[in-house]
């Protein structure tokens, strides 16, 4: 019986997901179909990047910096064994555009913006904001899920780039003011060695479909969240555990078709 | 109860899942009037509002609003219905991230194109005809809970509409806003020439204020009449619920409950 019990549980677990998929393409589907408002009142998506990418770009400038002044602390290190520590501006640089800035920004804004934009649509939904929208005759997809889906979207690669920026930024500090790696064959190096199909574009696409992602997931777990504060609190910590593997798995498909080890 | 009918149930069951909600439910709200639907938490009640609202689909039977049957419209339909409608719920549902203001000129400014100027002078008759006016600037938080309902009772009011819909309008009210709500809404609804529909368990203020009631028990309707005859009705469920009194057919005790088996007590 206890077999038949755990079986039965593994089955309505499976269930659920593949319900909660159908749900969430739905939902992505609607929200895509629901956009024009957004892009006629053009206005309610830059409010929008205001709260999810202005209000973000504190951690991510910080963040960009600290993990840039690792990358050359590590990088020197490493490249020193060799004698290429000319070529930190070349480690450091594509370490951030091609990897380290479109995944981390992801993964801060998916904890910064992407639990505030679900834990925001679960409360407007538990205080009956949006029932009390559709009963205006104004579609909350239309209303309050595009601007924020669109407002994600355009945000992250932006902040990805910031990300990216600082980070070089910290390297610099660290190999050329700190350590003393020569300044004229850092940032030679990394402009002969990084490039902008190849590198940045990808990076680019990268913090883009991460952007789909994470704003996808946030506002679906918000908008989905039973209306009560276990729910929110509950959908608030899905949108970040979601996010994360979204980001890494996708992170992880993107870079072979990208980068397939040529 | 003659009058032109503007909201017609007719015949409506409803049940979640395989749970009845309601059973057979017939009503009409004629134009003008002023009627409340009551009963006790979890009778039907808000149900009905919903189905009025075509938030919900009845299992069998039709609702009809402005001769239309609610639930065969279609997306537009609905909407284009949903705009002669006001809805004020149960704790205003107002929105948090907007002021005063922009929370009663929210369905101006979405539904149609009319100028800033004229909006405001709108914005500020509808504040001041709920006695709020000088509030347009305070944020949702900044308000009490009685002015918060009043501001939202403002927005319901903003596009003059038809048909008024409160939910509990007097749910967690102090004696003085209670009594200023319930006044608002008698006004309104004459000066509107709308008609109002309220779902309340308040039932001191709604017999003041109302020209009909349903009374509303496990989903079917099992009083209705004047205040005069709400008060008088010989039935056993109104009276208790009327002069709310312990003894009677609705029991304090969870149906299912006995706590002398847990005691190992034989009765």
């Amino acid at each position: 019986m206890a077999v038949v019990r755990s079986l039965r549980g593994i089955g309505a677990r499976v269930i659920n997901a593949v319900w909660r998929i159908g749900f969430g393409s739905r939902f992505f589907l609607m929200t895509l179909v629901y956009s024009g408002t957004s892009f006629r009142r053009f206005r309610l998506i830059v409010r929008e990047m205001f709260s999810s990418g202005v209000m973000s770009l504190i951690i991510i400038l910080v963040a960009g910096m600290f993990v840039g002044m690792v990358l050359g602390l590590q990088g020197y290190e490493t490249l020193k064994r060799y004698g290429s520590e000319s070529a930190l501006g070349t480690l450091v640089a594509l370490s951030l555009v091609r990897e380290l800035g479109p995944v981390l920004a992801a993964l801060l804004f998916a904890s910064r913006a992407g639990s505030a934009m679900t834990a925001e649509i679960g409360l407007m939904k538990a205080t009956e904001q949006l029932s009390a929208m559709e009963m205006m005759a104004v579609n909350p997809i239309a209303r309050v899920v595009a601007p924020r889906f669109w407002a994600g979207v355009i945000s992250l690669p932006l902040l990805t780039a910031m990300f990216s920026s600082m980070g070089v930024f910290g390297g610099y500090v660290v190999g050329v003011v700190l350590i003393g790696v020569d300044e004229g064959s850092f940032w030679s190096q990394m402009q002969a060695a990084v490039d902008f199909q190849h590198d940045v574009m990808n990076g680019v696409i990268k913090s883009f479909v991460f952007g789909v992602a994470v704003t996808v997931i946030a506002l679906f777990e918000g908008y989905d969240a039973p209306p009560t504060a276990e729910g929110v609190s509950g959908a608030t910590t899905r949108t970040v555990v979601e996010s994360s593997l979204a980001i890494l798995i996708l992170d992880f498909i993107l870079t072979a078709f990208m980068f397939r080890g040529d | 109860m003659s009058s032109e009918v503007l909201v017609e149930i007719r015949d409506v069951n409803f049940a979640y899942d395989s749970r009845p909600i309601l059973k057979g439910i017939n009503m009409a709200f004629p134009k003008g009037k002023l009627i409340a639907i009551m009963g006790l938490s979890g009778c039907g009640k808000t149900t009905i509002l919903r189905h009025i609202g075509g938030v919900l689909k009845p299992t069998k039977g039709c609702v009809k609003v402005d001769g239309q049957v609610i639930h065969d419209l279609d997306q537009d339909g609905l909407y284009k219905m949903r705009r002669k409608m006001g809805m004020l719920f149960q704790f205003g549902a107002l929105f948090t991230d907007m002021t005063v203001f922009d929370n009663v000129a929210f369905q101006m400014r979405e539904h149609t194109d009319l100028p800033e100027e004229i909006i405001r002078d709108l914005v500020m008759m509808k504040l001041h005809a709920v006695g709020l006016y000088g509030t347009q600037d305070l944020m949702p938080a900044e308000l009490s809970g009685g002015m918060a309902r009043r501001v939202a009772l403002a927005r319901t009011i903003a596009l003059d509409p038809m048909l008024i819909m409160y939910d509990e309008p007097f749910a967690g009210l102090d004696p003085i806003s209670l009594t200023v709500v319930g006044q608002l809404i008698r006004r309104l609804n004459d000066a509107l020439g709308a008609t109002s529909i309220v779902v309340t368990h308040d039932v001191q203020e709604s017999l003041k204020i109302v020209d009909y009631i349903y009374f509303v028990s496990d989903g079917a309707i099992i009083a209705e009449g004047t205040a005069d005859d709400i008060r008088a009705s010989g039935e056993a469920f109104v009276h208790q619920f009327v002069y709310g009194e312990m003894d009677g057919p609705i029991p304090f005790h969870y149906p299912d409950g006995d706590f002398s088996k847990d005691l190992g007590v034989r009765v």
